[in-house]
């Protein structure tokens, strides 16, 4: 059903930016580049841009491919295309990469022109709002005043949210997909293990590590394979790797005999070679730290009283790391205000991970709801 | 009537007031709340637990929340509705009184119809010795989602003594409105109730 074409090959682009940007923790970051990619065009009346945020590991790749890496496919790319849920046929679609990321925008492996050497552990830590700023930054440069839509899932639905909050008027609808208001206890305790994991990794170097040649291999590793069974549900990965075996018989060894230890040693070794375990630590406290409604005492009706967007909020049943009891928070909250709230509850095996794939009712929804939003805008051809 | 609207789901618009806010649990497709979008510039939600009904819902532009109704109203407890609709579902819930509670928390006002059990055409095929099958309840009795039905007399009982006042009441037969020997004639009743007191 979403088997439509994909948007081809894409270049990223990069901005640069150097208006100081004062974050939440009192740092500054005095200047800073951004990269992001863009799909479909800007329309006239400039009004149906729609912002998508990424999470924890990916970027501003949303969509298509690289003509030099024609396997680099982007991470949304069953999402967003021409026919596809949210259609860069009738959506000017733009992909960014977050500071403190590592695939491009300003982040701890940049040169600090202060030192000539990387960040490293001086890169500011950085919040979802922080990203929020920036990202707006960019949407002022690029001539958009007000998003059709920004949209995203797990911590990019968190950015989602927070846009609504702190930028009421430049955003007409949200698009929050297995997300949250804030993280749950054992959600922040599981981010802790990871980041530990990378900490006490002799090659860490206290974040340093750029200057010794070296990666904290084994503690990404770890991070990455807990990260990875929390994102899966029981079921699924039962329904995957059972108890199946490698070789037929037990080693009685601490090698590989479950094929769900080598999947996850081949994930862990896989996302340490491309991802900065800075940049680890440093997205996994931007999720803890996020809680709108820290600032109302915990009443979140309160924190999102000035949100004037129509959201759309998705979870998934299986999705324990970022439960639908989590989206019905928000739902609620925002029902609390009278603001426009759709809630689709997808049932689907996979755990978190499902946002990312191609359930047909969970793609139904969405593109259901982008066509009511391009029958808003008249966005249509 | 309005038209293009089901019988009683025109019926219960009629019975809504310009730009109030609803609550329709249950909502089906949809097609009362688009209704009243459209043409009272009501501000309302659906709550609904069929996928593919949910998915209508959100191609035609409704607001909905997938949600059992049966899991409670806790969600909707901080918003008031001026509100709080259910058509042609109550008898399909398996506590239907405390459904019949929590509307009338969430709400200032409620609106229910039913299939009325008493029509005669029930009472004759009972005593044929058949379960009725009739076109609001067109299920065997052994594949039926319906699980509590009730007359008019024992659902304005049930109203009573839950401290919920009737407004207004209306019958339909074959969509049709009756008046007259509603009790056995009626297909379908609706009941417009308040809070006692309120």
């Amino acid at each position: 059903m979403d088997a439509k074409g994909s948007v081809g090959p894409v270049v990223a682009q990069a901005m640069h930016f150097d208006t100081p940007l004062k974050l939440s923790s009192g740092a500054v970051l005095g200047d800073y580049s951004l990269v992001y990619e863009t799909y479909g065009e800007l329309n006239a009346a400039r009004d149906n841009a729609v912002l998508v945020c990424h999470a924890l590991n990916a970027s501003h790749h949303v969509a298509g491919y690289y003509a030099d890496k024609p396997t680099e496919i982007g991470w949304w790319d069953n999402m967003v295309g021409p026919g596809k849920p949210l259609d860069t046929g009738r959506f000017f679609v733009i992909g960014v990469n977050n500071i403190g990321s590592c695939f491009g925008s300003t982040g701890p492996g940049s040169i600090d022109p202060a030192t000539g050497d990387p960040f490293g552990p001086d890169f500011p830590v950085v919040t979802v709002e922080d990203w929020v700023h920036a990202q707006a930054r960019l949407a002022d440069r690029l001539g958009i005043t007000r998003f059709a839509a920004v949209m995203g899932g797990s911590l990019g639905g968190m950015q989602a949210l927070a846009w609504a909050q702190l930028y009421p008027d430049r955003v007409a609808h949200a698009v929050v997909i297995a997300s949250a208001a804030k993280l749950t206890t054992q959600n922040i305790a599981f981010n802790e293990v990871a980041r530990r994991a990378i900490i006490n990794d002799p090659d860490f170097h206290g974040g340093r590590f750029y200057r010794h040649g070296v990666v904290p291999r084994r503690g990404l590793e770890v991070a990455r394979m807990i990260g990875h069974i929390t994102y899966l549900s029981d079921d699924a990965m039962a329904a995957k790797f059972g108890r199946n075996l490698r070789n037929e018989e037990y080693s009685f060894s601490f090698g590989v005999d479950f094929e769900i230890e080598s999947y996850l040693r081949y994930q862990g070794e896989k996302f340490a070679g491309y991802f900065d375990a800075n940049t680890y630590l440093l997205i996994t406290r931007a999720l803890d730290y996020f809680d709108p409604a820290r600032a109302t005492g915990g009443r979140l009706d309160e924190a999102l009283a000035p949100v004037t967007a129509d959201f759309l909020v998705v979870s998934f049943n299986t999705d324990w790391r970022f439960a639908p009891a989590r989206s019905r928070e928000i739902v609620e909250a925002l029902l609390s205000t009278k603001r426009h709230v759709t809630y689709a509850e997808i049932q689907a095996a996979h755990g978190h991970d499902a946002f990312l794939l191609a359930d047909r009712q969970y793609h139904g929804i969405v593109r259901g709801y982008f066509e009511r939003i391009a029958r808003r805008i008249g966005g249509g051809s | 009537m309005n038209s293009g609207l089901r019988p009683d789901l025109a019926l219960i618009s009629d019975w809504i007031a310009p730009g109030a806010s609803v609550l329709d649990l249950g909502c089906g497709d949809g097609a009362l709340l688009d209704w009243l979008q459209r043409h009272k510039g009501c501000l309302s939600y659906g709550v609904e637990i069929d996928d593919e009904q949910v998915l209508q819902c959100v191609q035609r532009g409704v607001d909905v929340i997938q949600r059992d109704i049966q899991a409670g109203l806790g969600m909707f407890k901080k918003t008031r509705f001026d509100v709080v609709v259910s058509s042609m579902a109550i008898q399909a819930t398996h506590r239907t009184e405390y459904v019949l509670r929590e509307m009338s928390e969430v709400g200032a006002e409620g609106i229910i119809s039913f299939p009325n059990f008493g029509h005669w055409f029930h009472v004759w095929s009972i005593l044929r010795g058949r379960m009725p099958v009739s076109r609001e309840m067109p299920y065997q009795w052994y594949n039926t989602p319906n699980l509590h039905l009730a007359t008019l007399r024992d659902f304005e009982d049930l109203l009573r003594s839950l401290e919920l006042d009737i407004v207004d009441s209306a019958f339909l037969a074959n969509g049709r409105p009756v008046s007259a020997f509603a009790i056995l004639r009626a297909t379908q009743a609706i009941y417009r109730f308040r809070r006692r007191g309120s």
